[in-house]
């Protein structure tokens, strides 16, 4: 597995040096090691993976919300011994202001006729506001599309070159992203015959008092 | 990949014939089906619900009850109210107040224990996280109501079913439940037993200890005194 | 009249500068009687002939992902029966197997027969339903589903005494099964694999010779290799075209490596052959079945070491797929060493599947589309989540 990281490593720092791909370990027995890249460069750095590697099957795709980067680093280890990405991380830590987090776009790759796999490829925004733009792949792997509109509802990363980037769960008109981890449900409920005393104090402060009138 | 691509299945499927010979196979099985709908009950196994009723298997859950032990649920209820399942339960049902004695000292046993049955899915996994052989799944389906609030809402009333019930439910869980209680009391009592005997025995040594020192000091005050 | 701003890309049917005011634009669904459910799709047609195609959902969502971020690890594993509700033990199995790979945990070899026969049990469920919901979405309804679903009952009956519940199964655990199988249980089981041959060759005879599922099945629908592999397609769609990828044989998990069994291949992809790689797959299935319940050992149930209260796996990330029976199934977990995931996501095969939709049904009649939807085989509870 390590060997098709390194391979697939060396030839995107090659072909698509804006990248600045790096290795992360993964710290559990699972062992799925992934890639690193910027933004900007997801597509290119697909292309690169299904023309040359031959990886043309792209099985997933999902987003993962870090409002607290310092978790990020304790979930996806940079490898070590690898000076330069240690340093892009750092660099990457310097940017990113430690209040804002981040959105991380995270892609599993196979190759369907060769048993490879699973390449994972990840990538983070800059911030989770106006700035959480990962360039699209859907022209790449035309498999991303309904997974990437999917992010976008529920993550609100906006994936530039997408063709038809709307909602896809949730309703059109809704306007919050609900996996964000600090998103907040409504306290809209319905009277519900629940013994939770925490539920039916919502119920009647949002209605209150049903039978008064 | 070295499978080899599959033939024609066993049937005659997807062959052109004779124009309308698929149909007229096809026609031949349903209506064998429904001839031998009549006398054959694998081709028929329906039952007729209200009026007959299938046996329900030994493992069929449905919503959760509390066991108690003895004859009142009032004394012999096992729950401990521990919170375990409460906390496990997916979607939350369980509701479970401590009952506690005026100075606020837990009793442990709960004051109240609802279980919202309109919410319950049916899990099973309140049962498998108690640790007090407490909470298991009843067999009892027939719970529709007209009453969409309160009845839903079981209480300690209505959740509490004695250990006969549970025997007679699920014999083999029960047996074996039935035997790890009973050998962890004895084993419970076999340990109260044994330090019995040790704090007896060392109460012994503790008398024996003194009278002997009491001896000694006796025998030196007679020396002393000497 | 439908507003929708999602049906204004090109067309590869529509002539250039023809007049899109005098496409039709039907909304089929959301309640169609012979959807899958709530699901919806806006179609723009030219004649009878669709132009464009758009599917509509989310009218199921739940968001059941927030819900498992929210809540322990094992009490997630009863809302994955409700994925699809078609299949329950295949989900269960997807979740064990993801949760496994994150915390490292060894199943006992009893349990993985467990699971291989509990698996292909569920598949066999899955495409016998399949055939009966085909057939009613070619508006033959009832006598084919109503045979599909004797026999499918007869398989809930082994699950209801083996996990309690006929479809809500919530079965397996991290590093094993729940229960043991109760006595006389894999006798019972080997009568049911023993039948179920001559039912399967009695509802080949039933259908597969039928000249007018034939002239309303082939042809319809196919996509070429390279299209459907790009488009994420995965389980029998994608054999159905010919393409070896079964990820039993390609990225064997569990003991699937130890059993004798073929993976049946199509070779034009159409509708047809998609019922009939799933009635080969049934007879696949039945082969596997009888290996497992032949060669399954006595044995722990679980691991003796798994944690059912209090269970934390290690920090780190694991994606575990297995082949469901609609396809790739994946859960994607990340651990922050907490009791609870801190992402939980579900690769859903139905959902997936429907990416190709539009470049299937573009071009043919309106009347099939309604096939071609049946044939992806989708369950609502695992598009929406």
């Amino acid at each position: 597995m390590s060997g098709i990281i390194d391979m697939v490593l060396a030839s995107i720092r090659a072909k698509v040096p804006a990248a600045n791909a790096t290795v992360r370990t993964n710290p559990g027995p699972s062992g799925q090691d992934s890639l690193m890249v910027a933004p900007e460069s997801v597509a290119d750095v697909m292309r690169v993976i299904h023309d040359e590697h031959g990886f043309d099957f792209l099985s997933n795709v999902t987003g993962v919300d870090w409002p607290d980067p310092a978790l990020a680093e304790k979930v996806a280890v940079i490898a070590e011994g690898d000076a330069d990405a240690e340093g892009d991380a750092k660099a990457d830590g310097e940017e990113t202001p430690a209040e804002c987090g981040f959105l991380e776009v995270v892609y599993h790759l196979y190759h369907t006729s060769e048993r490879k796999g699973p390449l994972v490829v990840r990538s983070r925004t800059k911030d989770r506001g106006e700035g959480a733009k990962i360039a699209s792949v859907v022209s790449v792997y035309k498999s991303a599309e309904f997974q990437e509109r999917e992010i976008y509802d529920l993550y609100g990363v906006i994936f530039t070159g997408h063709p038809d980037l709307r909602r896809i769960l949730m309703w059109d008109e809704f306007v919050d992203h609900p996996m964000r981890k600090d998103y907040v449900a409504p306290d809209d409920y319905e009277y519900e015959p629940t013994p939770h005393a925490a539920v039916i104090e919502k119920a009647a402060q949002h209605y209150p008092a049903p039978d008064a009138d | 990949m070295k499978d080899a691509k599959h033939q024609e299945p066993a049937g005659k499927a997807g062959k052109w014939t004779i124009p309308g010979y698929g149909l007229l196979q096809g026609l031949f099985v349903s209506g064998r089906n429904m001839v031998e709908s009549y006398y054959k009950k694998e081709r028929c196994p329906v039952i007729q619900y209200p009026e007959e009723k299938a046996d329900i298997s030994p493992n069929f859950r449905n919503f959760p009850f509390l066991c108690y032990d003895g004859d009142r649920p009032e004394t012999g209820l096992r729950c401990t109210a521990c919170g375990i399942c409460e906390k496990e339960c997916p979607p939350q049902c369980i509701y479970i107040v401590m009952d506690r004695d005026e100075n606020g000292k837990a009793k442990k046993r709960p004051k109240v224990f609802d279980i919202d049955i309109s919410v319950c899915m049916n899990c099973g996994i309140c049962a498998e996280v108690c640790p007090f052989d407490s909470i298991y799944m009843d067999g009892q389906y027939e719970m529709a109501t007209d009453d969409r609030f309160e009845k839903l809402v079981l209480g300690l009333d209505r959740l509490a079913k004695s250990t006969d019930y549970h025997m007679q439910l699920r014999p083999k869980e029960a047996t074996a439940v039935m035997e790890k209680r009973k050998a962890a009391e004895e084993k419970k009592k076999a340990a109260a037993a044994a330090r019995a005997a040790k704090a007896k025995a060392a109460a012994e040594k503790k008398a024996k200890e003194a009278k002997e020192q009491a001896e000694k000091n006796a025998d030196d005050a007679k020396g002393g005194t000497e | 009249m439908i507003s929708d701003p999602l049906l204004q890309q090109s067309s590869p049917v529509l002539e250039e500068g023809s007049d899109d005011d005098q496409l039709l634009r039907v909304s089929l669904g959301p309640q169609h009687p012979s959807t899958h459910g709530v699901f919806r799709m806006n179609v723009e047609l030219d004649g009878e002939t669709v132009v464009r195609l758009k599917p509509v959902f989310g009218y199921l969502h739940r968001n059941h992902e927030k819900i498992a971020e929210g809540q322990t690890y094992l009490s997630s594993m009863p809302f994955t029966d409700r994925l699809d509700y078609i299949c329950p033990l295949t989900n269960n199995w997807a979740y064990a197997h993801a949760v496994e790979k994150l915390a490292g945990i060894e199943v006992p070899e009893r349990a993985e027969y467990m699971r291989v026969i509990t698996a292909e049990l569920t598949r066999l469920i899955n495409h016998t339903a399949f055939a009966g919901f085909f057939l009613g979405d070619m508006g033959a309804w009832g006598s084919a589903l109503m045979y599909a679903f004797r026999e499918r009952e007869k398989i809930l009956d082994l699950f209801e005494d083996l996990t309690g519940a006929r479809m809500m199964s919530n079965f397996m655990r991290f590093g094993g099964c729940r229960n043991d199988l109760p006595d006389g249980w894999l006798e019972r089981c080997r009568a049911l694999v023993d039948n179920y041959e001559p039912f399967l060759d009695e509802m080949e005879m039933f259908l597969l010779g039928n000249e007018i599922l034939i002239a309303r099945t082939q042809d319809v629908g196919q996509l070429p290799k390279e299209t459907l592999i790009n488009g994420g397609i995965t389980g029998p769609m994608l054999r159905a075209a010919g393409v070896a990828y079964d990820i039993r044989k390609v990225d064997p998990y569990g003991i699937y490596d130890r059993f004798d069994f073929k993976m049946p291949l199509g070779e034009k992809g159409d509708c047809y052959d998609r019922l009939m790689i799933r009635f080969l797959e049934m007879r696949e299935s039945l082969k596997i079945l009888k290996q497992a319940i032949k060669d399954i050992p006595e044995g722990d149930f679980i691991a003796p070491k798994a944690k059912i209260r209090g269970f934390k796996p290690p920090v780190g990330e694991a994606y575990g797929r297995i082949e469901g029976p609609k396809g790739e199934l994946g859960f994607y977990l990340v651990s922050d060493g907490t009791p609870q995931p801190y992402r939980y996501r579900v690769r859903p095969p139905s959902f997936v599947n429907l990416t190709l939709l539009e470049e299937m049904c573009v071009g043919l009649d309106i009347a099939d589309v309604v096939i071609i939807l049946g044939s992806v085989d989708i369950v609502l509870g695992e598009v929406d989540r």
